[in-house]
């Protein structure tokens, strides 16, 4: 199945993944392969020292753009599973952003799909982050890094 | 009926508006909605466009009752 949360707080995505593998032990047999992603807010970008961030979203477009590059997933890659947690709103440098995690027969369709979501979502989910430097300047990122 | 146009980030700061109800009897282009809703600014080349939260190409006819959305390229992740 697929699940994907959208959260105004701040979450650890270690606990999540601890409720979620409870949750789906009676099916753990079946998946041989378990890849995560965890995205943490850094404090830098460009060679400036970043205080915090304001991630903003397109409510309703956002959550319909992760279902589907989630659904194209699981089918791409014939998965069991795949949980996809994002952070909007205000964020501190070390934060949780974003947590994908995978599960599959194999290991290689679980690398590969988490990977592939990542990337799909970094190109085409609805979020847009806006950095406070230290400095108190205020300016929108705009660009992904290359990866 | 109206069409709904949306615009974020830094696109809705430096339009300063964030939405706009156009009011529409037919079909309209999205180079038309950008214009009647953007105060006739030219469509900057890396804007992306959503209809019904949808990506579109700037081709596609936008109907009434429809949300159209322009934003910046996507930075989340």
């Amino acid at each position: 199945m697929v699940q994907v949360e959208l959260l105004d707080i701040p979450f650890d995505p270690w606990t999540y993944l601890a409720d979620w593998q409870g949750h789906r032990s009676q099916q753990s047999a079946r998946s041989g392969a378990t890849a995560v992603f965890v995205g943490v807010m850094r404090d830098f970008n460009e060679g400036d020292d970043v205080r915090e961030m304001f991630l903003e979203h397109y409510p309703g477009m956002t959550e319909r753009q992760l279902e589907q590059l989630a659904t194209d997933a699981m089918q791409k890659w014939l998965l069991d599973d795949v949980l996809l947690v994002h952070r909007v709103g205000n964020i501190s440098p070390s934060q949780p952003i974003v947590l994908v995690a995978v599960w599959s027969a194999h290991r290689a369709a679980a690398f590969d799909a988490c990977r592939q979501i990542m990337e799909v979502l970094k190109h085409t989910a609805p979020f847009w982050k806006r950095e406070t430097l230290t400095d108190g300047s205020v300016r929108w990122v705009e660009n992904n890094t290359p990866g | 009926m109206s069409v709904k146009v949306l615009f974020f980030a830094s696109l809705r700061e430096r339009l300063g508006v964030g939405q706009v109800m156009l009011d529409a009897t037919g079909p309209l282009s999205v180079a038309e909605v950008w214009q009647r809703s953007s105060g006739g600014a030219a469509l900057p080349t890396n804007v992306l466009v959503s209809i019904n939260h949808e990506y579109a190409d700037v081709g596609k006819q936008v109907q009434p009752g429809d949300e159209v959305a322009f934003f910046p390229p996507v930075t989340g992740g």
